[in-house]
């Protein structure tokens, strides 16, 4: 019997979903289990097994997995339902071909063992680590972005956690003791380590382009820096104003302020804050990742592939997931910064409020079931962004280079700026 | 000197939203994203695809395709061919080779001995159904010609024909043939 493809793709997202968050809370809670049954283990190790549990299952567990899956099923199969294609269907498992599932491993193996080219005259270390220094910036920078708020131990108590949200609304406080279990690393200067991260990825084009020893490849490298450089600015400069309202660098802290509700009913989230402002982020990200419409450094009909024109096997697998973890992290950033984070609209420690805070929760939910749903929200929400924006590159058409520098200098920085005027008169009179 | 019939078009001028491109983008990002949705339905019928997965799900061939040659067969199983020729002489790739017998049967002519079609010659252009005047030779199988992978498997006799052949309704000879006194 053949599986149906509508519902192998929700088993496969559902088990993304499933692994990605019963996999972080599961470890995290078991490492806790293990630490109050075992004796302490000495204090550098114990932290450093949490960070690396964190770590693997963060980046390694559900970032690299979705950009790998977004190879296949962001570009050839979303492309090909848009384009009423049915994309890669042959590859089968026991007669199943899964939405094409397979293929997705069957490349990989096929890059695994295909020859190594490097060409003559090439710089062969620079060569070899420009994929490197491309992938690693897109994965470091998961380190500062929150999946979810700290932890509140003792949940059986559901009084305390319950005068803990009343205390002061709308945000809750943990009065019990508290761990940061979902974010790497916390930094009250999260977004300016992100965006250094995000910045230096440009080298890993630019030393790609370079020391392929190509023309082709070296236009393209300067392409992505220039290209990049430009969008940096605006980047930058569209959250500017968010951060004029927030009055923190910190990702945490940005995502509790998005918990308020204006009116009782419209979330204040980022992109209702400062819609401008996200509209030009996400054209400024996507400009960052560097696929199209905004994909001039790789250049198809120009520059045969641009700064990857002389990559081959596994580096070139490695500089394609980069351009998807980029992808994704774009869509983490815009999550945590425009759309609330882990906030469910309505949610709160102890289940729903739809009536406002006063009185008893409309739907109560035990605590653990909150962390859960609020994890599944940051996930979902960064997988829609990451859907939308392949929907955008496959919806628009290319730009020529000169349009694409028109656009980031004349169009969006003085939007940008006139975004950061507005915003400062406003924050400055009320 | 003709007139040049010259029409002039007038140039709209772009408005300022469309220049902002924003509306636009969001219109054609409508349009991909129904496509999707609409593609991904569990409901094949409301699909826009239209591909067919081929091997896995054979296209259907219209009743006019020009399959497999077949030889027609008589009531009592024996080959309808009277070996009149018409189709050999007529066929322009002269890939049917007959032989004609004598019947035992008196009220039956003669008969193939040998029919043998080529397909490796064969170009598929029905000729021969049209000039066969006693339904004997039919392309209506719908069934393709195999692939060869030696020549010699490529002469179909008259056995192999008539494997596919079934019985005719047209009357054997027309109105003109006295019946058979048996």
């Amino acid at each position: 019997m053949r599986i149906p493809n509508w519902l192998a793709l929700t088993l496969i997202i559902g088990a993304i979903f499933l692994g990605a968050v019963g996999a972080m809370w599961g470890a995290i809670e078991a490492v806790a289990l293990a630490a109050t049954l075992l004796p302490a283990p000495p204090e550098p190790f114990a932290t450093i097994g949490v960070i690396v549990a964190k770590i693997g299952l963060i980046v390694f567990g559900f970032v690299m997995g979705l950009a790998s899956l977004m190879t296949l099923f962001g570009d050839r199969k979303q492309s090909a339902r848009i384009q009423n294609r049915l994309g890669p269907n042959q590859a089968q498992f026991f007669g199943q071909s899964l939405i094409g599932l397979p293929h997705f491993i069957a490349d990989g193996i096929k890059m695994v063992l295909k020859e190594d080219v490097v060409p003559d005259d090439a710089n062969k270390l620079l060569h070899t680590a420009a994929p490197a220094l491309m992938l690693i910036p897109a994965l470091v920078g998961w380190a500062a972005v929150p999946f979810m708020d700290y932890y509140c131990h003792a949940p059986s108590d559901p009084e305390a956690a319950r005068m803990a949200i009343q205390a002061s609304y709308p945000f809750e406080v943990c009065k019990t003791q508290t761990s940061n279990y979902f974010q790497i690393m916390h930094v009250n200067s999260g977004l300016l380590f992100a965006f250094a991260i995000v910045s230096i990825e440009v080298y890993g084009n630019a030393i790609a382009g370079w020391a392929s020893n190509n023309k082709y490849s070296l236009l393209g490298g300067i392409r992505a820096a220039a290209q990049m450089i430009s969008y940096e600015v605006s980047l930058g400069l569209s959250l500017a104003g968010i951060l004029m309202i927030y009055g923190t660098l910190d990702f945490r802290e940005m995502v509790v302020h998005q918990a308020e509700l204006a009116w009782g009913w419209l979330p204040l989230w980022g992109v209702v804050v400062q819609p401008l402002a996200f509209f030009l982020f996400f054209l400024a990200g996507m400009a960052e990742t560097k696929r199209a419409p905004f994909d001039l450094p790789e250049g198809e009909s120009e520059l045969v592939a641009g700064f990857f024109t002389e990559y081959s096997t596994m580096k070139f697998g490695v500089i394609q997931v980069a351009d998807y973890a980029a992808t994704v992290f774009l869509g983490g950033l815009t999550a945590v910064i425009f759309f609330g984070g882990w906030h469910v609209p309505f949610l709160y420690a102890d289940g729903f409020y739809f009536g406002g805070l006063a009185g008893e929760p409309t739907l109560s939910l035990p605590y653990h079931l909150v962390v859960a749903t609020r994890l599944v929200a940051m996930c979902f929400k960064i997988v829609v962004l990451v859907w939308l924006q392949f929907m955008l590159r496959w919806t628009l058409p290319r730009f020529r280079y000169d349009q694409v520098m028109m656009l980031g200098w004349k169009v969006l920085l003085p939007a940008a700026l006139a975004n950061l005027l507005i915003t400062a008169l406003i924050v400055s009179i009320f | 000197m003709g007139e040049v019939n010259v029409k002039t078009l007038e140039q709209r001028e772009r408005t300022f939203l469309e220049q902002s491109y924003i509306p636009e983008i969001v219109k054609g990002l409508g349009v991909t994203v129904k496509h999707f949705f609409k593609n991904i339905s569990p409901f094949e019928d409301e699909r826009m695809t239209v591909t067919y997965n081929y091997p896995e799900e054979p296209t259907e061939y219209s009743d006019r395709y020009r399959g497999q040659h077949r030889l027609m067969v008589r009531e009592d199983g024996q080959v309808r061919c009277v070996a009149c020729m018409c189709c050999s002489t007529l066929c322009p790739a002269d890939c049917i080779h007959i032989e004609a017998a004598e019947h035992d049967d008196p009220s039956i002519e003669k008969y193939p001995e040998v029919f043998v079609i080529d397909q490796l010659r064969c170009i598929d252009c029905g000729l021969c159904v049209e000039a066969c005047p006693c339904d004997a030779i039919r392309m209506d199988s719908g069934e393709h010609v195999e692939a060869f992978g030696d020549r010699g498997k490529a002469f179909f006799d008259r056995d192999k024909l008539m494997e596919l052949g079934g019985q005719s309704l047209a009357e054997q000879g027309g109105d003109h043939i006295p019946e058979h006194p048996s």
